[in-house]
């Protein structure tokens, strides 16, 4: 991983709300998190980008001073998040993936115990409550316990909690993760909306398109690793301008056809998971005739061509050699869910 | 979105410690969200409704006519002692919540806010204290209800009645152990009863001793339940404070002494 301002420590609490070096967590034989390095700018969105199980939550925590790295180190605006974990935790709010809010307890309730908790007196925690409440359009809901809420309603109060001390560094587990798009659309608007402000925000997403849309820099992590770093611009040109998308009618052509591409194209195709497409990065278009040509020379028959501007989606292909794996998380990929909302 | 600018980081008046008034308004703040729990799911009251009324009632008319040769005179004798098992009992539940509370996304929220990391465990222990009271309350009530008349009268009632409830308060402390260090809430329950069930039967809360044979006797006067029974016994008959009183407040600071910083620490350690 390079960064241009790499080694600039000195200079930490004013630039880098987050700088993490060489992050370890190890559950049992498993290294969930495996060397992470992120240095997040304050001021922006910076997006942690992977499927699941490949660490976001964990690295998160971290942070978050939630969990004790077994090595490596953490430092918000400058501060370490082991030693000066206290101070930390005055600078960051934490939205988990899983709704960090009191299940038993009204929309108002909750508000008003974070409120306290931070030390306000109980008529500011009234007013900031009322405030929070409308502001994240819940001020009908305010008075039910939050197991008649919704996905959307439950996600909404997690980060109204969050932003009760106004902290300058927000982690953000999966926003919208079972989301519908609508109320997507309004996640991103807020999280937009709150750098507006002078927050610096991480967020985690298994949505390519969501990191693509929000994140002013995007780290994609691999199986505890961070394999790739830059900002979406970056990450796309590193796969090619476009790239050429085949679908072949016989799955058994795949390594034939992988060769072929090689051969003429010069280049390594990507397989889809379900080993149909290939992809392969398209920086001569003039050579692609020439391709096609050796393909039906070689008896290798196509059902689909097509050229694709490069997503994310090719990028993850790309970096990691081998598909999002958790086919969940493929299949739930926001096309698949709008057909189901 | 509010127009409300974030204040920088490095502009903030920032402490990596928690005073102690923070952590006692943390505590307070924890405790009320316990009786706000209580208000929402009245259910969870029923250990502490049911059982004093059940246990009084049944364990009166079982056992009163064989001990006493009537319920009636049994009472008196009888009253102190299911009120010391009925709240120990109770404070069994101590252990096993905050083992779920514990499990909850809520208390990933706690353990990244800058509040005292103690306050969820000791917020939980002062709210508490509401159920032992009412267990208490109910066992009198039912006791009054049956005719049981205290010699000692209303104020050495009101005596005895805190003074279990302190003494419940601290034992509390090891069930909070052993919510902390346990995997699940049935398994806090299974230790805690496993404890706690020969030791309040073991003592002399429903027999008086004297009828125990020998070897019996012997650990029922060295166990504390039975120190603890004979006091709220001196109290509610007699009016008096004896030697068993402090002996069992002097066990109860002995518990707290050694399972509060136990408790905690490990609280701390997980948490």
């Amino acid at each position: 991983m390079s960064h241009n301002n790499e080694g600039n420590t000195m200079n930490t609490s004013s630039d880098w709300a987050v700088e993490a070096h060489g992050l370890v967590k190890v559950f049992g034989d498993n290294r969930a998190v495996d060397g992470v390095d992120l240095s997040v700018r304050a001021g922006s969105i910076y997006g942690v980008l992977g499927p699941n199980g490949a660490g976001k939550t964990t690295t998160i925590s971290m942070l978050a001073t939630l969990l004790k790295p077994d090595a490596g180190e953490a430092r918000i605006f400058g501060h370490d998040t082991q030693r000066e974990a206290q101070i930390v935790r005055q600078l960051i709010g934490v939205t988990a993936q899983f709704a960090s809010v009191d299940e038993g307890m009204t929309a108002r309730e909750n508000l008003m115990l974070f409120c306290r908790l931070l030390g306000l007196s109980s008529a500011e925690s009234k007013s900031k409550t009322a405030q929070l409440l409308e502001q994240f359009s819940l001020t009908d809901a305010a008075n039910r316990t939050l197991r008649k809420f919704s996905g959307g309603m439950r996600r909404r109060l997690d980060l109204a909690a969050s932003l009760i001390a106004q902290p300058p560094l927000i982690f953000l587990d999966e926003p919208t993760t079972g989301l519908d798009p609508r109320t997507r659309a309004q996640m991103w608007d807020t999280i937009r909306g709150l750098v507006h402000t002078g927050s610096t925000v991480l967020l985690t997403t298994q949505y390519l398109d969501e990191a693509d849309q929000l994140a002013d820099r995007i780290a994609v992590i691999d199986r505890g690793r961070v394999v790739a770093e830059g900002t979406a611009d970056e990450l796309k040109a590193s796969v090619g301008s476009s790239s050429l998308q085949l679908r072949l009618e016989n799955t058994g052509d795949v390594d034939d056809a992988r060769r072929v591409i090689q051969a003429v194209l010069g280049v390594q195709a990507a397989v889809s998971p379900e080993a149909t497409r290939l992809t392969a990065p398209m920086a001569d278009v003039d050579r692609v005739t020439e391709l096609l040509v050796t393909l039906r020379d070689a008896g290798i028959r196509l059902t689909e061509m097509s050229v694709q501007k490069p997503t994310l989606d090719e990028v993850f292909l790309t970096i990691t050699g081998h598909g999002v794996e958790d086919e969940q998380s493929a299949e739930q990929s926001p096309e698949a869910e709008r057909v189901s909302a | 979105m509010s127009a409300t600018t974030i204040t920088p980081a490095a502009e903030r008046r920032l402490s990596n410690h928690v005073s102690l008034s923070q952590t006692l308004a943390n505590t307070f703040t924890m405790a009320h969200r316990g009786l706000i729990k209580i208000k929402r799911t009245p259910e969870q009251l029923v250990d502490v409704t049911v059982q004093p009324i059940l246990f009084t009632v049944m364990f009166t008319y079982i056992f009163g006519g064989a001990i006493a040769g009537d319920p009636l005179d049994y009472l008196p004798f009888f009253l102190p002692g299911i009120l010391v098992q009925t709240v120990l009992t109770t404070s069994i539940v101590t252990g096993t919540q905050l083992r779920e509370d514990m499990d909850k996304g809520v208390f990933d929220r706690f353990k990244s806010m800058p509040i005292a990391r103690i306050a969820p465990l000791s917020g939980a222990l002062v709210a508490d204290t509401i159920r032992y009271g009412i267990a208490t309350v109910l066992t009198f009530v039912m006791g009054y209800l049956m005719g049981y008349r205290p010699e000692g009268g209303f104020g050495s009632v009101v005596v005895a009645g805190l003074f279990v409830i302190v003494v419940s308060w601290a034992l509390s402390w090891v069930f909070a152990f052993f919510g902390v260090i346990a995997r699940s809430a049935s398994s806090v329950q299974g230790i805690s009863m496993i404890i706690l069930f020969p030791l309040t039967f073991l003592s002399n809360a429903y027999v008086p001793a004297e009828t125990l044979p020998g070897w019996l006797q012997a650990f029922v006067g060295i166990n504390p339940i039975s120190h603890l029974v004979t006091a709220a016994r001196d109290l509610t008959t007699h009016g008096t404070v004896g030697a068993d009183f402090w002996v069992a407040l002097l066990g109860a600071a002995v518990v707290v002494a050694i399972f509060a910083p136990l408790t905690v620490r490990t609280y701390m350690r997980r948490a």
